[in-house]
């Protein structure tokens, strides 16, 4: 017989049906059994164990569907191993990963790679992207039917953007086919090229070469076109602009097949904090300016902006402790994507359903994955956390192999708790 | 107004401009003023810095600015070390941060950077414990060309406050425009810069300064006329479309300088592209080009900031 588990005491969230009631939740090996507000009002039954949640919030684990893996190729950035841990420590039950490692994950043999280690670690549930085009080098489209067969959830370049219109247009095409979405990363490259940081008065006083909001912006129109041309369906990361948010918004209300995320440093910070040279604010895209945060937050409220993902980009000291230009992309977000996310709900932008939908049913739909939702039959892939409590950022207590967070010391509220993935506790807060 | 200058310089390090006050500069460019002097007596070595060590640290080929800090090192009696790391020794595998740790285990007095990378120089001077000036790093800052270029103007035109100083041609790519923007505005000076629209960064105007794009509006009254090297070197990808239509635009030629005031001095900081951003002969006309002036300030101001930036480590503050 199965393991049974009651997590009795709970509130109970789950946005996909706005649920937001104190209750309990019952599993069954793997599967969520039952749940709601009267379940075990008369006691829970002999035989099954009891886990007292105490009050505190019961909702679907988090689904970050932006997450580099640096394995296989740079094993000291990043294991399959060590973001499964950081994930679980995040209350993040599923991850999407991006094909940008070394191979480029382009063939079956990639996909295999990748679960099976996952499979070995057994912590969360590693789902995989594979690149859109051979070796991300944007010139030749993949075997996406094959590889949509081995596992692959959705089609991207991942850190690169597919650059050539000749390309994108044939892979939104062809993946359309298999009913696979595309992933693009909105930067025009000829653009970009070079650029460190957001292009305007800070970059131009710190002598650092500008990207311009633009970069971003050709680029989401020129592919909206071609979904429009293709029938095809997109999904733009990483949204930093009111413009984007504004083409995206009346893309919606045309009826085109988009969606879109940002991730947490794009609401949280500007460019501002760049500060002097603060490589571990030097993200793809850039940090932009104040309108544009304020923008982004909008998109959320309104739902233009689909979910939030924590485009987890573990850099070593190697690639960071370096010269502004020289250091790479990009930041670690996994331990702080539900705070983060929560902060929207704390500061009254969105509200608390709003905001875990952001990380929860909103991604998995887009990607048509099994998770993010509290339901019976559904896979018990679940967080339990505290929504209040306040604690101050502190990356070396990650378990992510790299250290690079941009929001070391930010006070911040809410913190994990439990982490259960196909019914099994994965993480647990100490004490 | 801009008031008398600082009794004491407040900073461990010459990492840029921006961020010293009117009082800061005077200090250097008043005690600088007094070194003008001393080099051009007969003898010029002097002790002040008797068995304290200066290293070049120079990450970026340079011959004048290098030079003229070992002269200002020699001069004030300090044993001075150049040490250039080429690309290819960094590429060998030492970080900027390795260095930093090497050179801290050498027990230097001052250290002069100059690096490719904007903020490298910033970061290095983290991570050392001696004063660190910056000889340029990347596009950001050349604090010490603007401190000579403001001596020059000052020894010249007797102020700085309330001048029109035209900063003409590579804006985009350069320290020195960055530097000399900072402190011209710091100092009451009022500066234009001028040149094609893709040699302009964006939004520099929040720096300090209007933005023209002919010689002709640029030029206007100015009473100081400061050329900039087009730097090719830097330049990824097109920035003009050939060398002959930007000296017609805005090469530095006696029509262009007519509309300038009638005494307008003129200053590059070197190395000169003749032909390029500036005609020969105006580059050589004694009563208008300061260019040979900056040399020799130079190393003035470099023996200024090297007195002051020691001061500490030997007690003399």
């Amino acid at each position: 017989m199965s393991t049974r588990v009651a997590y009795v005491n709970a509130r109970l969230l789950d946005p996909a049906t706005g649920l937001d009631a104190p209750g309990a939740l019952l599993t069954d090996g793997t599967r969520i059994a039952d749940l709601g507000p009267r379940l075990f009002n008369d006691g829970v039954p002999e035989g099954i164990e009891v886990v007292d949640v105490r009050g505190q919030c019961l909702a679907p684990g988090l689904v970050d569907m932006r997450v580099m893996v640096a394995e296989p190729g740079n094993e000291q950035k990043e294991t399959i191993k060590s973001v499964s841990r950081a994930a679980a420590a995040g209350g993040v039950t599923s991850i999407v990963c991006l094909p940008n490692t070394n191979p480029v994950r382009d063939d079956v043999s990639g996909l295999e790679f990748l679960a099976r280690r996952a499979r070995e670690v057994r912590l969360v549930k590693v789902f995989a992207y594979a690149a859109a085009t051979r070796g991300a080098q944007g010139s030749e489209i993949t075997e996406m039917g094959l590889l949509s067969r081995a596992g692959a959830v959705a089609f991207t370049d991942g850190i690169r953007a597919i650059e050539s219109a000749k390309v994108m247009r044939r892979a939104l095409s062809y993946a359309n086919g298999f009913g696979k979405l595309i992933i693009q990363h909105p930067e025009e490259p000829s653009l970009a090229s070079g650029g460190m940081m957001n292009a305007g008065e800070i970059a131009t006083r710190l002598g650092l070469t500008g990207i311009p909001r633009e970069a971003e912006i050709i680029m989401i129109e020129r592919d909206l076109r071609l979904v429009e041309l293709t029938g095809g369906r997109l999904h733009f990361a990483h949204v930093t602009t009111s413009e984007s948010v504004d083409i995206i918004r009346r893309a919606k209300a045309r009826g085109l097949a988009v969606t879109c995320d940002t991730a947490p440093h794009y609401v949280a910070l500007t460019e501002t904090d760049v500060g002097e040279y603060r490589t571990f604010a030097k993200v793809s895209p850039p940090l932009r300016g104040e309108m544009d945060r304020r923008a982004v937050v909008e998109g959320l409220a309104d739902g233009t902006i689909d979910a939030i993902a924590s485009d987890h980009i573990p850099q070593d000291q190697d690639y960071k402790r370096l010269p502004f230009g020289q250091a790479e992309f990009g930041v670690i977000g996994l331990e702080t994507l539900l705070p983060l996310t929560l902060e929207l709900a704390h500061k009254k932008k969105l509200t608390l359903l709003q905001a875990l939908a952001c990380v929860t049913c909103k991604p998995a739909d887009i990607l048509d994955l099994p998770a993010g939702r509290l339901a019976k039959g559904a896979s018990a892939d679940l967080v339990v956390f505290d929504a209040e409590v306040p604690w101050t950022v502190d990356p070396s207590t990650f378990k992510s192999k790299s250290k690079n967070s941009p929001f070391e010391d930010r006070p911040v509220q809410g913190r994990p708790l439990r982490t259960v993935v196909d019914g099994r506790t994965v993480w647990q807060a100490e004490g | 107004m801009t008031g008398p200058a600082a009794t004491r310089f407040p900073h461990r390090h010459l990492l840029g401009i921006e961020g010293l006050t009117a009082g800061e500069i005077s200090l250097v460019l008043d005690l600088a003023d007094g070194y003008v002097e001393h080099n051009r007596k007969p003898v010029v070595k002097e002790s002040l810095l008797h068995g304290r060590t200066v290293m070049n640290l120079f990450f970026e080929n340079s011959t004048r600015t290098r030079t003229s800090f070992e002269l200002a090192g020699k001069r004030l009696g300090a044993d001075v070390i150049n040490m250039s790391v080429d690309a290819s020794s960094v590429k060998k595998g030492e970080t900027l941060i390795d260095t930093a740790a090497t050179l801290n285990a050498m027990h230097v007095d001052a250290l002069v950077v100059r690096h490719s990378e904007s903020g490298a120089v910033k970061l290095l001077s983290d991570k050392v414990n001696c004063a660190v000036i910056n000889a340029g790093d990347g596009n950001h800052e050349h604090p010490t060309q603007a401190l000579l270029d403001a001596l020059a103007i000052r020894r010249r035109l007797g102020r700085l406050e309330g001048l029109i100083v035209a900063i003409c041609g590579d804006i985009l790519h350069s320290r020195v425009a960055r530097s000399n923007i900072h402190l011209l505005n710091a100092m009451g000076a009022r500066v234009r810069v001028v040149g094609p629209p893709t040699l302009v960064p964006s939004a520099i105007e929040r720096l300090g300064c209007e933005v023209h794009h002919t010689m002709l509006s640029g030029l206007k009254d100015a009473d100081v006329v400061m050329m900039l090297r087009l730097q090719n070197e830097r330049m990824s990808g097109q920035y003009v479309p050939s060398t002959r239509e930007y000296f017609y635009f805005y090469g530095l030629d006696y029509e262009k300088l007519a509309v300038a005031k009638p005494d307008a001095v003129i200053m590059h900081p070197g190395p000169m592209n003749r032909g390029v951003e500036i005609d020969s002969e105006v580059a050589d006309d004694l009563k208008r080009s300061m260019i040979l002036d900056q040399v020799e300030l130079g190393v003035a101001v470099r023996m200024a900031v090297l007195d002051i930036l020691t001061r500490d480590r030997r007690g003399a503050n």
